[in-house]
């Protein structure tokens, strides 16, 4: 259905009048710009569109632009604040937590989102959040290790 | 200066605008490996500028699919040239202005073009330093290099940067091959693990793939698909697709496709054409296939032979027979292939996801009609390659569909579409006759692979009666789909050495399980290789192996290979429900010798990466199919490795400076079914000798 969409985007406004049944993955990836958000399945089965609506951690190819009405979405292109990188991301640049790159904006968004929930996770409540994103370069160890870095960094400077 | 391959010196210098050029007219002779169709041409292309700025420029036709070189190559460069890391631009995979490349594949990059790339850095070098001799008056044996500045030895005042000494100047010198290479001793950049170039790029979203490229006027195209490989259409509608404002359709014998404006559009289109298929009676299936390739792939070809295999038949005291099979493994990268194109004033421009951007250019220009000149690819990040990437449908479609419309078109494959028309690993079967004799020794090795082709096949043990043999083309010929496979096959990362590194490192662990001696100790009486008793050591020092006749009921194994001129070792502990069949990993440790190590965390990077997607073919990955109907389309069905099943994993990097740089993208993985394997049997006394090992066939093992 035809609609006026509005939500905050990375704490921007923005408006859309468009169909509110079509998915938030493309309409940030054509008319929003922001093609840090990466296609890998369509169908919500492998991680690669992970975003943050509320602070929430949901698959962009599977989350409709109605369901985004009125909240604040946030995109890898978001998580570093005035020029300075989020802890993850810190984390997974010192640890070498990415290969190709390409699963990792969505790995950054659900990590973000598990720290805030829960400051100082176990490896094992890591394991269950992360499992259902899929990195294919095998850089899984590693990212485990970086979200346990970001945790400790954040404890200590919290 | 052929046009075809390289760019002009005079059109390089148009482009840099002056500076010191270092060209590359290298003796063909040490690239050769790289493809005995095409070398590195005999004309010359620049291989890195050192601009007036002082920044350093590296054309590389290599590209990036997370492996690392862009880090590397800048660190050789850096190295050789003697200037930060930081001060480096690397321009990779773009065919209009970098040198001929046959494509990123086979861990060749460090090992082929690695020395290449140094050679023109050390000769940039010396370059420089006769340009500073003159300048500061002093013979260059006075002349010290740091960061980019050339001082006088003890008088540090009198110094002249690398930018000063380009300025002005238009220098172009081919490598002069007695160019010296820094020793691993005298490393300042290399053998060091600086935080990845490419790594804030990829953390903010920065980072651009193929189909983040975005040009004004551009179409989106959805591609018609057969629902199965060999499939004709009968009859095709599409006045529904038409209905909808905006939509272009191009119907071609060979491809049909709907394009919009806008990417949704296109794809609501597509679901509008109605299509009637011709299907292929469908007879092959994953239990079927192997009896086929063994029909199909002709006869058994001989590669190496030594002693006498049918006396040694005739005389072991103890023969073991065995088959080992492997199903078709999908590359399945995250990034799906995609290109955009722009065909204009008889100019093509591809932006592609490919590993072969030169390969690719080529077969453009041949589709459309246009010599290879007037074709330019470039490359930008790839999200994931594997060898899947070097086939480039994709590429070839976006551009033929610029051509006919006259806007830029991007075909980005959907997750169905990647899996249907993946270059798959293909099925194959090894056989195996060996034997030991009354001392407890292997005296006999014969071995057969179909499918596979005959990388990782070759005997690194000492058995004085061997013969290797193989059917089939390997998966990287493109005659070996149209021989025997239902549908494409291409290279997968490490190409056959997976199927026969599984088969040989059963084959010898069932001998030392017969023969009731620990592996280890069973592999190292028949080793003189040091290079591998080295690592094969190496890995069970970190490992804390203690010797014990498999199955000891401890779940361990072990399995080495060489691949790629680096000797690799791997051992693993893992638990076997012997309920469910289920198989839980619990720790890897790999050992390697690749020679010197260019970056060390890069390097452990692929050891990890290789053994972690190794999980995948080891123990789920198999495609089901129905003929040339691909029966799983997305991840909810074709299961790759998740967080959960990787194992605590610890790296050795052997020692070994003495060799120039060998491979590291693909030796691990060799070693993942088959260390798995033997650790299996280990655990629970079940000899797996099919791959994937899925819990049902561990269940059937045990029984």
């Amino acid at each position: 259905m035809q609609a006026s969409i509005r939500f905050r985007l990375n704490g921007q406004p923005v408006a859309l009048q468009t169909d509110d049944g079509r998915m938030l993955l493309g309409a940030l990836r054509s008319e929003l710009a922001l093609t840090g958000t990466k296609y890998g399945c369509g169908e919500g089965a492998c991680g690669a569109c992970t975003v943050q609506v509320d602070g929430h951690a949901v698959h962009a190819c599977t989350t409709s632009l109605k369901q985004v009405q009125g909240k604040e979405v946030l995109t890898i292109e978001g998580l570093a604040r005035d020029g300075k990188l989020h802890p993850l991301q810190q984390a997974f640049i010192e640890l070498g937590a990415l290969q190709c790159g390409y699963c990792t904006p969505g790995m950054l968004l659900r990590a973000e989102a598990l720290l805030r929930e829960n400051p100082q996770p176990s490896r094992a409540a890591i394991l269950a959040r992360m499992e259902h994103h899929l990195c294919r370069c095998g850089a899984q160890q590693r990212i485990v290790q970086a979200i346990q870095s970001a945790a400790r960094q954040m404890g200590a400077t919290a | 200066m052929n046009a075809r391959t390289g760019i002009s010196r005079r059109r390089l210098f148009q482009l840099v605008g002056g500076g010191v050029v270092i060209l590359v007219g290298m003796s063909p002779r040490p690239l050769r490996a790289q493809g005995a169709q095409r070398l590195y041409p005999e004309d010359f292309n620049a291989y890195l500028v050192i601009g007036e700025n002082g920044r350093v420029t590296v054309f590389s036709g290599k590209i990036e699919m997370g492996q690392g070189v862009l880090t590397s190559q800048a660190q050789m460069v850096a190295e050789e040239l003697g200037v930060a890391l930081a001060s480096i631009d690397m321009v990779l995979g773009d065919t209009d202005v970098c040198p001929w490349d046959m494509g990123t594949f086979g861990s060749l990059t460090t090992r082929m073009f690695g020395p290449a790339l140094r050679a023109a850095s050390a000769q940039a070098r010396l370059v420089l330093l006769s340009l500073a001799a003159k300048k500061l008056g002093v013979p260059v044996a006075d002349l010290v290099v740091r960061e980019g500045v050339v001082f006088v030895a003890g008088a540090v005042d009198r110094q002249v940067s690398y930018g000063e000494l380009s300025r002005g100047v238009r220098i172009s010198q081919v490598v002069d091959e007695k160019a010296v290479l820094r020793a691993a001793a005298q490393f300042q950049v290399m053998g060091r693990s600086p935080a990845r170039l490419d790594a804030w790029e990829k953390v903010t979203g920065a980072a651009k793939y193929a189909a983040d490229i975005r040009l004004p006027e551009m179409l989106y195209a959805r591609v018609l698909r057969a629902p199965m490989h060999g499939a004709t259409l009968t009859q095709i509608d599409t006045a529904q697709a038409e209905q909808l404002s905006g939509v272009v359709l191009v119907r071609q014998p060979d491809l049909l496709a709907v394009l919009h404006a806008d990417p949704e559009v296109a794809e609501l289109a597509l679901g509008r054409i109605q299509a009637q298929w011709l299907k292929p009676q469908a007879t092959l299936d994953p239990d079927s296939i192997f009896e086929h390739l063994m029909n199909q792939s002709g006869p058994l070809r001989e590669s190496a032979h030594q002693g006498d295999v049918a006396a040694a038949r005739a005389q072991a005291s103890k023969l073991f027979e065995t088959s080992y099979h492997k199903g078709y493994v999908a590359h399945a990268a995250i990034e799906t292939h995609a290109a955009l194109a722009e065909v204009r004033d008889g100019r093509a421009t591809v932006w592609a996801s490919t590993q072969t951007p030169f390969p690719t250019r080529d077969r453009v220009a041949q589709r459309l009609g246009l010599e290879p000149k007037s074709v330019r690819v470039v490359t930008p990040f790839l999200g994931g390659g594997f060898g899947g990437k070097s086939a480039d449908g994709q590429a070839i479609e976006a551009a033929r569909l610029a051509q006919i419309t006259g806007r830029p078109v991007q075909v980005a494959w959907s997750r169905a579409e990647e899996f249907f028309h993946d270059t798959f690993d293909p099925a194959a079967v090894v056989n195996i006759v060996s034997g030991l004799d009354q001392q407890g020794r292997v005296s006999l090795w014969d071995y057969a692979v179909y499918g596979a082709g005959e990388r990782g096949a070759s005997c690194f043990y000492d058995i004085p009666n061997t013969r290797i043999r193989s059917a089939g083309r390997p998966a990287y010929d493109p005659a070996a789909s149209v021989s025997a496979h239902p549908f494409a096959v291409g290279a997968w990362r490490a190409p056959g050495a997976n199927m026969n590194v599984f088969a040989v490192e059963s084959q010898i662990d069932i001998m030392a399980a017969a023969a009731r001696v620990d592996p280890l100790a069973f592999r190292l009486r028949h080793l003189s290789d040091t290079r591998m008793v080295r690592v094969l050591q190496a890995a069970a020092d970190a490992f804390g192996w203690k010797p014990m006749a498999a199955p000891s009921g401890r779940g361990v194994g072990m399995a080495c290979s060489i691949d790629a001129g680096t000797y690799v070792a791997t051992l693993a502990e893992v638990q076997v429900d012997l309920k469910l069949g289920t198989i839980k990993v619990l720790r890897l440790i790999c050992a390697q010798d690749m020679g010197v190590v260019v970056n060390p965390d890069g390097a452990r990077m692929q050891m990890e990466g290789g053994l972690t997607m190794g999980l995948g073919y080891a123990l789920s990955e198999e495609l089901q199919f129905r003929g040339g109907e691909i029966l799983q389309r997305n991840f909810d069905s074709y299961a790759i490795p998740r967080f959960s099943w990787v194992p605590a994993i610890a790296t050795v990097l052997v020692k070994n400076d003495e060799l120039a740089p060998q491979g590291g993208g693909e030796p691990s993985i060799t070693t993942t079914g088959a260390v798995l394997a033997n650790a299996v049997f280990d655990a629970c006394g079940a000899r797996l000798m099919r791959l994937p090992m899925t819990p049902e066939r561990v269940r059937q093992a045990l029984a």
